[in-house]
């Protein structure tokens, strides 16, 4: 264990400037596995060690358990089940979960693909007659986004508006007091407040009104751990309606990105479908829509590796840099389609993976088969392409593509 | 010719027995193509069809929610191998390599690997056991015809024996809204296995689910009708119960008989082998070309104390089938010991129950984490101060934490308190039913005297 000096390869990472790529700098981390910070906070980056800790009962997701607790943009709201402990975080998982898939709900994601196939082929159909096509606006936030809207039961025309404040939470969620302004948080807590009167409004709707859209039936739900408080449904609504905006937008720009970069992959794809659901798995190893778990709490001493993290500390999570972690994956700089045993943390691990992966997982294989197959010649216009801010949720915010090039 | 050289000639054109193509069988031999052997592979068993899984017969099956013909295992790579199905090996001569089959045929190996796991144990007695009504569940047949039974509608079922599948049924009968009577000899369900604590919720979870629980009785007597149907049962405290059916779920035997001759370790505990699989003989030495993997391995693990512990777990059988194949075809400095931490799963009552390290290694229990009155926690195993085992109720994902306990020999009880606090942390007793309920007759005796000339053989068979 070392304490880093600072400007730290964590700051590095952190700056803006190394968005395009931080690979080399999460190999400068993983030398340290478990590395404290000046500030007290521990940054984990190695495979086994951040497994270790996502299966750890004394790591919590409660902000309270922090020592030193954290400006926080929940404004002091109800929070969703990303941050909360058991058994709260149980019950409440279960509860949404019951309408979302197995065992109550088995054949849900499965049974959208008729209408996830429809979506992304008409936003294809929309491409004809431009030069241009950038595949962020035009294909990969409209596409997620048109479905989370319809599985929460939520007015996609009502989108220009929470994109805002999605847009103010995300940009507040990696908040760091010593060198953001001040507004970037309060932006973010304005934005959630006002997100949750928006949902709130939608739910007040619902009451006695039993639908099939996830706000209507957690609504109306009488399941075996009753029904979720209001404010319990607002929290819930919102994580997923965020979650369902940023992760999957990322995953498939990145992926067309990782394509682009490797036209023989590309080609293979186009000529054996069937490549997408491997390729899909490899590139949430290889380029992640979500980089780095914040922050999670020691509820107790937790021993990792070497190290002793004491009760109450801060903990960040570098989950990209452990799926490049040469010492669980063979040549992990390398995009590779048919890698086999790869249990990448893509989606996290242990009790908070990712609720909403089956459904990221046939997104983005259903737009990834498709692009491949009706993009003629597809190239990037700029390598590498301009990034969104965030260093957690890690992604291009445009993705220019021409089409019959050379 | 070096041994380098015997052993890529070996991996090229070797010959490779399988006997018992199941689950371990049939992921050995997969193995065995993916390390590179190209020779010939027999593969050889004594049910007919497709190697299956098993699981599924006391869970799913039962429910009517999965056919017993759809539980074929999915194959990972093409074996290109030569299958010989429906004839049980009957010995296994060393002095010649060859295994013997029950029909007279004999086949020649270089190399074999026993997988032959384990059958039913029946009913003890033979008339009874073939009533009308009366079943095990094991098999593809076993599992379809208690289906049909349960489908029928029957005014109520017998369970005889509540271990883990004994559970399974009592609750799959609830599920279908059976009337059902579970009879166990230990005084709650899952005792032997998981001890006195556990058992007790399990007896709680049985009863608070409309089962008839009966524990500390024996079922003495099996009763059919005129028409060779079960109707009745008798237990040693005098009384009975009418059923239509009843379940015969007193564990398993292991098939070793057919290896009584063979001069390896083999015995109603299994055939003992070391950690990279290879069998031992009478004697204990090692063999060189006998394998074993599977519910019939008996392996030391290091963990515990080098005892010789056989599993019947499934994920036992697909790692230990691994490492012997990898062994088979490797040269003596590249072999890899079996020393996974054992896991199991079984689903009961609407409970997933899922367990790691061997519960039955342990002196204390402790509920660690969760809540026993919900039924969602988890219970850590101790023996002389390290945590030596972990069961989960509806808490599963918190095992690999567990996993790592065991490995590193961690403190028991774990010191450190995590979110979902227990109400109670104290450590109790893990309380298991007393040996004698699992004792056997001797299997060997040993003759000779001097150094040279000590040799054991194989005793009588004590019934």
């Amino acid at each position: 264990m070392t304490t880093t000096e600072m400007p730290g390869t964590l700051r590095r990472i952190l700056d803006y400037s190394s968005r395009a790529d931080p690979y080399p700098l999460y190999a400068e981390l993983r030398e340290t596995p478990v590395a404290r910070q000046e500030d007290g906070s521990y940054v984990v980056s190695t495979y086994r060690e951040l497994t270790q800790l996502l299966h750890d009962p004394h790591l919590s997701s409660d902000v309270r358990n922090l020592a030193r607790p954290m400006p926080s943009a929940e404004g002091g709201g109800t929070p969703a089940f990303i941050n909360v402990d058991p058994p709260e975080h149980d019950r409440l998982r279960r509860m949404a979960m019951r309408h979302f898939g197995p065992p109550h709900t088995p054949g849900m994601v499965a049974g959208m693909q008729g209408d996830l196939t429809a979506i992304v082929s008409g936003l294809i159909d929309d491409f004809a007659g431009k030069e241009q096509i950038d595949i962020v606006d035009d294909f990969a936030y409209p596409f997620p986004v048109t479905v989370i809207c319809h599985l929460l039961g939520v007015p996609r025309e009502d989108e220009p508006r929470f994109r805002l404040w999605v847009n103010d939470i995300i940009n507040s969620i990696d908040y760091d007091p010593k060198i953001d302004p001040k507004e970037k948080l309060e932006n973010g807590v304005r934005a959630r407040q006002d997100l949750r009167e928006y949902i709130g409004g939608l739910l007040e709707q619902r009451h006695g009104r039993p639908g099939d859209d996830l706000l209507s039936r957690l609504a109306n739900d009488d399941g075996p751990d009753g029904r979720m408080t209001d404010a319990e449904i607002v929290a819930t609504a919102n994580l997923l309606l965020i979650a369902g905006h940023e992760t999957t937008v990322n995953l498939i720009t990145n992926g067309m990105l990782t394509l682009l970069r490797h036209p023989e992959v590309l080609q293979r794809l186009r000529d054996e479908p069937g490549l997408v659901v491997p390729l899909v798995e490899e590139l949430l190893r290889y380029e992640p829509p979500v980089h780095i778990i914040p922050w999670r709490a020691a509820y107790s001493d937790i021993a990792v590796g070497d190290t002793v993290i004491p009760k109450g500390s801060q903990i960040m999570l570098m989950l990209a840099s452990g799926s490049r972690d040469p010492n669980r994956f063979h040549d992990p700089d390398r995009f590779d389609p048919d890698r086999r045993d790869n249990q990448h943390l893509g989606f996290g691990s242990g009790i908070h993976l990712c609720f909403g992966g089956p459904l990221a997982r046939l997104e983005t294989q259903i737009a990834l088969t498709e692009l491949v197959r009706r993009l003629d010649r597809p190239s990037l216009v700029t390598d590498p392409p301009p990034y969104r801010r965030s260093p957690v949720l890690r992604g291009p915010i445009h993705l220019n593509v021409e089409q019959g090039a050379g | 010719m070096t041994s380098a050289d015997n052993l890529r000639a070996f991996k090229r054109d070797g010959r490779i027995v399988v006997v018992g193509a199941s689950l371990a069988g049939l992921r050995a031999a997969e193995a065995l193509r993916d390390e590179g052997f190209t020779g010939s592979l027999t593969m050889i068993g004594d049910e007919l069809g497709e190697p299956y899984d098993r699981p599924p017969l006391s869970k799913q099956v039962l429910t009517g929610w999965v056919s017993a013909g759809d539980t074929t295992l999915p194959r990972r790579r093409d074996i290109n191998a030569e299958w010989l199905l429906g004839v049980p090996a009957s010995g296994l001569d060393l002095a010649t390599n060859h295994v013997r089959l029950a029909d007279g045929r004999e086949i020649p190996f270089d190399r074999v690997l026993i997988s032959t796991g384990v059958r039913a144990r029946p009913w003890f007695v033979e008339s009874e056991a073939a009533l009308d009504g009366v079943f095990v569940v094991r098999t593809r047949e076993h599992a379809e015809g208690l289906q049909r039974a349960l489908a029928a509608g029957p005014s109520r079922v017998l369970v005889i024996g509540a271990g883990f599948t004994g559970s399974e049924i009592a609750s799959i009968c609830r599920e279908r809204d059976i009337p059902v009577t579970v009879a166990e000899l230990a005084p709650a369900p899952l005792v032997g296995a998981l001890g006195a604590m556990i058992g007790d919720v399990a007896a709680d979870m049985q009863r608070a689910h409309g089962v008839d629980l009966r524990c500390g009785v024996k079922v003495t007597r099996l009763e059919g009708d005129a028409q060779g149907r079960f109707r009745r049962a008798h237990f040693d405290d005098g009384s009975t119960i009418d059923a239509d059916v009843a379940v015969v779920a007193l564990g398993g035997i292991r098939n070793t008989e057919w290896l009584r001759d063979s001069g390896l370790a083999a015995g109603v505990w299994g055939i003992a082998c070391d950690t990279g699989c290879r069998a031992l003989d009478l004697n204990g030495l090692i063999t060189d070309d006998i394998f074993v993997a599977g519910d019939v391995a008996r392996c030391p693990n290091p963990i515990y104390e080098y005892r010789l512990i056989s599993l019947e777990h499934w994920a036992n059988a697909v790692e230990q089938a691994q490492v012997a194949a990898h062994n088979m075809v490797s040269g003596q400095a590249d072999r890899w010991p079996h020393l996974s931490i054992p896991v199991f799963w079984s689903i009961q009552f609407g409970v997933n129950i899922k367990s790691v390290g061997v519960p039955t290694f342990a002196d204390e229990v402790v509920v660690s984490q969760g809540s026993v009155s919900d039924r969602r926690f988890v219970a850590a195993y101790g023996y002389r101060g390290r945590v030596t085992a972990a069961v989960s109720f509806n808490n599963a994902k918190w095992l690999d934490h567990y996993r790592k306990l065991i490995e590193t020999a961690a403190p028991f009880p774990p010191p450190c308190p995590t979110p979902d606090q227990p109400v109670d942390m104290k450590p109790v007793p893990v309380d298991f039913p007393g040996p004698t309920l699992l004792a056997q007759g001797a299997t060997v005796v040993v003759t000779g005297h001097d150094p040279g000339e000590r040799r054991v053989t194989a005793a009588q068979y004590h019934r």
